[in-house]
């Protein structure tokens, strides 16, 4: 009786796609295989344990990023801001290094502060009702700007040689690092909280009908809330990560990072409108455009069109599923005239 | 009742209009931004001073008027940056194959140029039916990396440019920019069309409520299109502008401009769930955030706070719209009430 209230907007606009959501998932995976194959076999020095090493351990921060931005944006939200949540928590990191505290207390410090930075996003947008869209817009000014308050256009370099070199320690001689482990682990959770759980499939239903997951008894709002935490906690782990990475807490760390998240998200086949989407997806989409980076790379294609190629795919992706819905659409019209 | 009451006396409506509307927060609060700064010193308020505003703001000013068009119609327009940035270079590259070219050519070639790119983010969203962020995130990187493959690290400097161009930048007529004529003259026809025009108000019915708009008869997909095709025009006018004013191009130019412009509209009152604001606001906007910039070290307080405030005048600026909106939702409903 409820669910029969859903409006009927969203019933006619979202159900006919809902059946190629498997299919497209599969389409990227093979596609991330075959980039796999072909790179392997044409760009020299692409299968070598030193560069899977490289690609690894630089896929870090776009997949742990991806990670709560595929819940978000499953329910129908967006957060422009984690890169510069990011930048910021890198530069509070280097100022608070620079003023002598401890490592130890630190990092415990700025994820704190990834989650304060997060939890006003989700406050703003589930508490006071506003468009995640604007909201993320305006703290992505405000948390990058912040950043550049902390450190103005200085950077912090003092790091430890021993844990910076320690990051990229490899496990064994396999070239797999080591830091790889803890990222697959969340990987893992994020996967299982979305596909296996109560919590998951809310999260799908708000996407799907805000109305219809509110009469089934979902805290909307607090469930809103705690996933802009999450995100905003996620960003704080990887601008500690970047700091340490590369040796270096700057206010442009990670600038620019949400458009290579959000295109490997939707890549993926996770749809903006929310509703729709899988973790495996989002992996192979971050996988993709991380191989063919490096293989484009290593074969000194040079920058520009990379850039290019990641606009081309992230609209390929999101035209790719309506262009497909049309043709069979067509091929069934024909079928039946 | 006193809406009521100011409507039957005209000689009083259209300063209450006026004052409650949302233009005039953006308004006084660029008054106060300004009195602040002239008292803290006051050669701020100076002739040449005011002339630099107002050459500042008057690309910021002409992008913002394109992207209010475009989120009154509910969707946004990211592109703009590199559109400005591929038509500054496209500018530098013209003159220099054809140095005899009149400046007003320039102009027509780069607004021109601006629209097609702006009618192939409108194509791909009104006929393939795909969200404007994700499209325009796309032909943000698209752009950007046909200017940096065309350019090849090449930087055109003013000596490659005609004189009577660069005096385009730089000019005056009876002390104001030419810039910022140009600016006024784009907000002031927009600000009529979009006011006035039946077709102009089709974009306000669009973002209001797509579904009613499409039963009423409005083509949407048109419209939209039309939209985006005036965003690019216009943001490739800002181009041919940015040309002349800074003379020095490279690839880079306009980099990250899309957040400001953003930024500008929404500040002035364009909310981003569609339907609501004007261009004036949006132009409005995009002068307070140039003030701001130069109004800081002015103020003591160092340059690095311009983003963060920016931020916070975003913030700001939605929160007071949300606000806004719940209170006259209430009061309708008491005047439903009432008459009920």
């Amino acid at each position: 009786m409820l669910v029969d209230t859903a409006p009927p907007a969203a019933e006619t606009r979202r159900a006919p796609r809902f059946g190629f959501l498997r299919s497209w998932d599969t389409a990227i995976i093979v596609a991330l295989v075959a980039s796999i194959i072909v790179a392997s076999m044409t760009v020299s020095g692409f299968a070598t344990s030193r560069n899977v090493g490289f690609l690894l351990i630089d896929v870090i921060p776009v997949l742990l990023l991806a990670l709560p931005m595929t819940l978000i944006i499953i329910t129908g939200e967006i957060d422009l801001s984690v890169a510069s949540i990011a930048g910021f928590t890198s530069c509070v990191f280097g100022a608070l290094w620079n003023a002598g505290m401890p490592m130890e207390t630190i990092v415990p410090l700025c994820i704190v502060l990834g989650a304060v930075s997060g939890a006003l996003n989700g406050f703003l947008v589930s508490v006071v009702g506003l468009p995640s869209l604007a909201v993320t817009i305006g703290t992505l000014a405000l948390y990058r700007g912040l950043a550049f308050v902390v450190l103005g256009d200085q950077a912090v370099t003092s790091f430890p040689r021993a844990i910076t070199t320690g990051l990229q320690a490899k496990i064994g001689t396999t070239g797999i690092p080591v830091w790889i482990l803890p990222v697959i682990l969340l990987v893992i959770i994020f996967g299982v909280a979305l596909h296996f759980t109560g919590f998951g499939r809310s999260l799908f239903a708000i996407g799907y009908s805000v109305d219809a997951a509110r009469f089934s008894g979902i805290g909307v709002a607090r469930t809103k809330f705690w996933l802009f935490v999450i995100s905003g906690t996620v960003a704080a782990l990887v601008g500690v990560w970047w700091t340490l990475r590369y040796g270096s807490a700057r206010g442009d760390n990670a600038t620019g990072l949400e458009l290579s998240v959000i295109a490997a998200v939707l890549l993926g086949g996770v749809s903006i409108f929310g509703g729709k989407g899988t973790l495996p997806g989002v992996i192979a989409g971050v996988g993709l455009l991380a191989i063919l980076r490096n293989a484009l790379q290593l074969a000194s294609v040079p920058e520009d069109t990379l850039s290019m190629l990641t606009g081309g795919l992230l609209i390929l992706a999101v035209v790719a599923p309506n262009a497909i819905t049309w043709l069979r659409s067509l091929s069934r019209k024909a079928s039946t005239t | 009742m006193t809406t009521l009451t100011l409507q039957r006396q005209p000689s009083m409506a259209w300063l209450g209009t006026l004052t409650r509307s949302r233009e005039f927060s953006v308004f006084l609060a660029l008054v106060i931004l300004i009195a602040v700064t002239v008292a803290a010193n006051p050669r701020f308020l100076s002739g040449q001073s005011i002339k630099d505003l107002l050459l500042n703001s008057s690309i910021l000013v002409i992008l913002a008027v394109g992207q209010a068009i475009v989120i009154v119609t509910k969707n946004v327009d990211l592109s703009v940056g590199s559109v400005l940035g591929l038509t500054a270079f496209a500018t530098g590259k013209i003159f220099i194959a054809l140095p005899d070219l009149p400046v007003i050519a320039m102009l027509v070639i780069g607004v021109a140029l601006g629209a097609m790119l702006g009618a192939i983010n409108g194509a791909l969203i009104a006929v393939a039916k795909v969200p404007a962020l994700v499209v325009t995130l796309g032909t943000l990187y698209i752009f950007r990396g046909v200017d940096f493959a065309w350019a090849q690290g090449q930087q055109i400097s003013p000596s490659d440019l005609p004189a009577e161009f660069l005096a385009l930048g730089a000019g005056t007529l009876l002390g104001f920019p030419y810039l910022a004529l140009i600016a006024l003259a784009v907000v002031m026809a927009f600000g009529l069309y979009l006011k006035n025009l039946r077709s102009g108000r089709e974009f306000y019915a669009i973002g209001s409520d797509v579904q009613a708009a499409r039963l009423y008869g409005i083509r949407v997909g048109r419209k939209v299109f039309s939209a985006f095709a005036i965003s690019g025009a216009l943001a490739g006018l800002g181009g041919v502008i940015y040309a002349a004013k800074y003379g020095n191009l490279d690839a880079t130019a306009g980099q990250g401009l899309e957040l400001n412009v953003v930024a500008a509209a929404v500040v002035g009152g364009v909310a981003i769930a569609g339907g609501v604001g004007t261009v004036y606001g949006a132009a409005l906007g995009a002068v307070l955030l140039t003030t701001i910039t130069s109004a800081l070290p002015v103020l003591g307080v160092s340059p690095f706070w311009q983003r963060a405030m920016i931020g916070v005048l975003i913030l700001a600026s939605i929160v007071l719209d949300r606000y806004l909106a719940l209170r006259t939702e209430r009061r309708l409903r008491g005047h439903d009430s009432h008459a009920g």
